[in-house]
């Protein structure tokens, strides 16, 4: 037994020193002999008629091998980009589902949608001939908000899906709800918008494809957050090329946020480009191009109602969503806004009665997806809002109102009106942890000193539930989903005791290489140094469905952990052929087998040797070699929550917002590497700032541009826009994963924006401030203030 | 045009298209792809290199003004000369989880250092202020922060022995 670093040790990431020494292996790192470089040309216009395309100018510049347009994608009978998910209404009918060409035919539908392919000797030359090329547009109308895109007149995107309305989804108990307003002592209103945010992972998306004729196999190098679903994806519908004949590598990914977990266009149309020249090619985005390619997220407009009997206990929530799903269907699109929004929006409380109708529109914009959180922290922020502008309107103080309503720890497991089953929790634990951690009880002496230097200080409190764990499959395939959603880990022990593990999720800064490298020495006895994980690689890793949904520890940690009781039960069985003994009284103890009750012990080296070195073996009952695989599909959704708390200070001569302090007490779950943990949950929670206070993607009405088209007007999250954050676990385990893990990735983003928001509310009540849309900008806020009925000055 | 420069440490001379921004040569020419390029904008700081001491984006430079420069990027940190040691702020972001998917990391790394030399008294305003250039997504910049004052710590340190 060598250095065993186990669950709930912090070593030092086993992934940091490639990274640190600029040794990391990204897409855009690699050169292929004989590349070539490819550009995209792109729709500048939000929604145009495609007349024509004249290849003949950029054909003829230097450099350039080839050109290729929807025409050829179309003379290729290639497939449409697939949606991953098919949901229906409320009548059973699914939802409209336009094809999605790789290339745009017949129409393009947003600014940046892909009109050609462009390949050259160099990307300089690509470039150039992008110039060239002439696209004939006739230019129409473009509509890109929600509410403009479902009413009578508005340009239509598609002919046969009328109003835009790609689904209108419900979900709930609509005249349960009904009812019990009708009793309400008090209905609390709210109107408000989820900001439409761009990923932004500090590495942009890329592809690198190459067919070798010899082999008859093409190879993808993408930045991908899950390789195996992009070769099934564009493989099996797109392409039409053979599993066996196609190998998709994710090396290192730089962020991925969700941004990076569809399956695009470019992916298959660099591929395809690549056999139809012969030569490998490499695309790069820009940053630029990155805007106006990456899917986008958010983007809701809510009308949100809360019944409240007189003591301000939730009697119904009612909710109804305009979500925008931009010009296409990307891969999870359509889950985003319903299945992973409805379902959260009984939050920690007891709410009898939920209902709530999202309608899923179409309009010129990036099409939207999935990005951190993903529906969840809409929930969360619709519901958290509303909360305190009853609390408010009620007279009662917003910690209390949520003391009446939460679930109560040993009401666990309990089952919500909307679908989903929370198997365990502590809001109330979350709750007082945060209270405590966020020092509340002197809040008033920082306001008071705030106030001093005319400044406006305020609280806001967040309490959420996430489902997180994609997915149980059985019940993702009830709500729509058209592949499974389980997780699979091969662990093979060489002969000399070191383990190589091949896994099916992606690390692109979650510290699995060490995560999961923590869990073999635990469970296996053997030294952190000698255990690797493998990830990314359809040609190395057998399968699996990659890293989203705060899955990666939660369903491929837990087919880890059966792979490694797969290994440890061939372990004893030929321990017990080695050491003369009945395989049930072979017991598997930090590394080592023996038999109970004795001195007679074989190391796990000892093990794996025979089982390589088979001289002395019992091949009749027993197979060589010691590997296992196991795949592992969850039972149920996991339910991290927890509470978070943020103070702000708003200045009211600037309108300038300034988090001062934030906290946040999260139950993920079993926590496996505290370091990490507590590093997710930075991130997290600043991606979640980020929405509250800076960050808007807009577009304008009419001409579908994209406004904030760059880092220079798109406002990211800098160091200096935080203060040091508290935070800290309160965990209950998982009743149903090995471990107990919950999963960390997205439970900042999900907790976040509300805390952020009720804070600023919060420091502008005493103005009659009730509401401030995200992102709360110093110019929103400023024209808040002019707006107010009470002096600004803060006497 | 032909270019000699000091890089690494090493004379380096190399023929480039003048319109060659000093990012693109590392990382396409010289095979120095530590160096990242994040943005289109100069905004995101995964290029930072030091030119002749100082900071620069490597993404706004053009190569001929490396013309008798001395340029240091990633790969030329190390820490004792002739050891295999890391620089003591490359061994801060690991002691202290400050990087997650690695790609802000190399420029995170020189601008720090540059922050860091000579200023034993940096403060957490210091370190969050001269950060601004630089985008991290995945951090929420806390441990960055921690990471830079404990690396600007041991780098003060070890040249006041």
């Amino acid at each position: 037994m060598g250095n065993v670093i186990g669950i709930g040790a912090s070593p030092k990431r086993k992934e940091d020193q490639r990274f640190l020494t600029g040794r990391g292996n990204y897409v855009s790192d690699i050169k292929r002999p004989g590349m070539t470089a490819g550009v995209f040309v792109r729709s500048p216009h939000g929604h145009a008629v495609l007349r024509g395309i004249d290849k003949s100018a950029a054909l003829a510049s230097p450099g350039v091998i080839a050109v290729l347009t929807g025409e050829d994608v179309a003379a290729d009978k290639l497939g449409s980009l697939p949606c991953g998910w098919g949901i229906s209404d409320a009548k059973g009918v699914p939802m409209k589902e336009p094809p999605f060409p790789m290339l745009a035919q017949g129409k393009v539908r947003f600014v940046g949608d892909m009109v050609a392919f462009v390949i050259a000797e160099t990307p300089g030359q690509a470039n150039a001939a992008a110039e060239l090329l002439t696209v004939d547009y006739e230019v129409l109308p473009s509509v890109v908000g929600v509410l403009e895109a479902v009413r009578p007149g508005a340009p239509q995107l598609f002919d046969d899906v009328p109003n835009n309305i790609c689904c209108d989804w419900e979900l709930g108990d609509k005249a349960a709800v009904e009812t019990a307003f009708r009793k309400a002592a008090h209905v609390a209103k709210l109107s408000l918008v989820n900001n439409r945010l761009i990923g932004n992972p500090i590495e942009p998306r890329a592809a690198i494809a190459e067919y070798e004729p010899g082999t008859d196999r093409f190879t993808l190098w993408t930045t991908s957050q899950f390789p195996h679903v992009v070769r099934f994806l564009m493989g099996a519908l797109v392409l039409n090329i053979p599993q066996h004949k196609l190998r998709v590598v994710a090396p290192d990914v730089g962020g991925g946020f969700g941004v990076k977990q569809f399956h695009y266009g470019e992916e298959a149309v660099i591929t395809w480009a690549a056999k139809r020249v012969m030569r490998p090619i490499k695309w790069v985005a820009s940053r630029s191009e990155g805007y106006v390619s990456d899917r986008h997220g958010r983007d809701h407009v809510t009308e949100a109602e809360l019944a409240l009997d007189e003591h301000g206990k939730f009697l119904a929530f009612r909710v109804n969503t305009l979500a925008n799903m931009g010009g296409y269907l990307s891969t999870f699109g359509p889950n985003i806004p319903t299945n992973l929004y409805g379902p959260l929006l009984g939050g920690v409380y007891t709410t009898p009665a939920i209902y709530c109708n999202v309608k899923v529109v179409f309009t010129n914009t990036v099409p939207v997806d999935a990005y951190r959180g993903a529906g969840r922290p809409e929930a969360t922020f619709v519901l958290e809002r509303i909360v305190d502008v009853a609390a408010s309107e009620m007279g009662i103080d917003r910690v209390e109102i949520r003391r009446r309503n939460m679930i109560p720890k040993e009401a666990y497991p309990y089952q919500t009106p909307v679908l989903v089953q929370y198997d365990s929790g502590d809001p109330m634990g979350c709750l007082d942890g945060a209270l405590v951690a966020a020092d509340v009880k002197n809040f008033g002496v920082r306001k008071a000193a705030s106030a001093s230097k005319g400044k406006f200080r305020g609280l806001g409190y967040s309490t959420y539930v996430e489902a997180c764990g994609l997915a149980p499959s059985r019940f993702a395939g009830r709500l729509g989903a058209r592949g499974g959603l389980y997780e699979s880990a091969t662990v093979r022990v060489h002969p000399t005791g070191q383990v190589t593990v091949m896994i099916g999720t992606h690390n692109h800064g979650q510290g699995h290489e060490t995560t999961f490298a923590q869990i073999v020495s635990e469970k296996l006895g053997v030294s952190f140094e000698n255990v690797d994980i493998v990830f990314g690689d359809t040609d190395r890793v057998q399968f699996g469905m990659g890293t989203y949904g705060s899955r990666s520890l939660v369903v491929g940690g837990a087919a880890l952990s059966k792979a490694t009781d797969k290994v440890i039960a061939k372990g004893k069985k030929i321990a017990a052929h080695l050491l003369e003994a009945a395989e049930v009284d072979i017991q598997f103890e930090a590394g080592n087998f023996s038999v109970a009750g004795t001195d007679r012990i074989k190391s796990f080296e000892e093990i794996a040797g025979a089982a390589y070195v088979p001289h002395n073996y019992p091949l009749e009952v027993l197979e060589p070699g010691l590997e296992e695989q196991a795949y592992y599909d969850p039972v149920n959704f996991t339910y991290p929550g927890g509470c978070h708390i943020a103070e702000v200070e708003v200045d009211p001569e600037t309108g300038t917002v300034t988090l001062v302090n934030y906290t946040a007490v999260d139950d993920v779950g079993t926590v496996i590497n505290p370091m990490i943990v507590e590093g997710q949950l930075h991130g997290g929670i600043v991606q979640g700032v980020g929405q509250a206070l800076f960050e808007n993607a807009v577009y304008d009405e009419g001409s579908g541009q994209l406004l904030s088209g760059s880092l220079m007007d798109y406002c990211m999250p800098r160091a200096d826009h935080m203060p040091m954050m508290k935070v800290a676990t309160h965990s209950t385990l998982c009743t149903h994963t090995p471990m107990g893990v919950k999963g960390c990735g997205e439970v900042g983003t999900i907790g976040s924006p509300a805390a952020v928001i009720n804070a600023v509310v919060d420091a502008l009540a005493h103005l009659g401030v009730t509401h401030v849309d995200m992102p709360a900008t110093p110019n929103r806020i400023w024209r808040l203030l002019q707006n107010a009925s009470l002096p600004v000055a803060a006497e | 045009m032909q270019i000699s420069f000091t890089l690494n440490g090493r004379p380096t001379t190399v023929d480039v298209e003048p319109a060659t921004l000093v990012a693109e040569l590392l990382r396409e020419q010289l095979n120095l792809t530590g160096t990242h390029i994040g943005c289109d904008t100069s905004q995101c700081g995964a290029c930072v290199v030091h030119l002749d001491g100082l900071p620069v984006k490597s993404c706004t430079l053009l190569a001929p003004a490396l013309d008798g420069a001395t340029l240091l990027t990633i790969e030329g940190l190390q820490g004792a000369p002739g050891s295999n040691q890391m620089h003591p702020m490359q061994e801060a972001f690991r002691e202290h989880h400050g990087l997650q998917c690695g790609f802000c990391t190399p420029g995170m790394l020189m601008t720090a250092i540059a922050l860091a030399t000579g200023k034993p008294d940096l403060t957490e305003a210091d370190v969050r202020h001269g950060l601004e250039g630089n985008i991290c997504r995945c951090t929420g910049y806390q441990n960055i922060v921690v990471s830079v004052l404990a690396g600007a710590a041991a780098m003060n340190a070890a040249k006041g022995e």
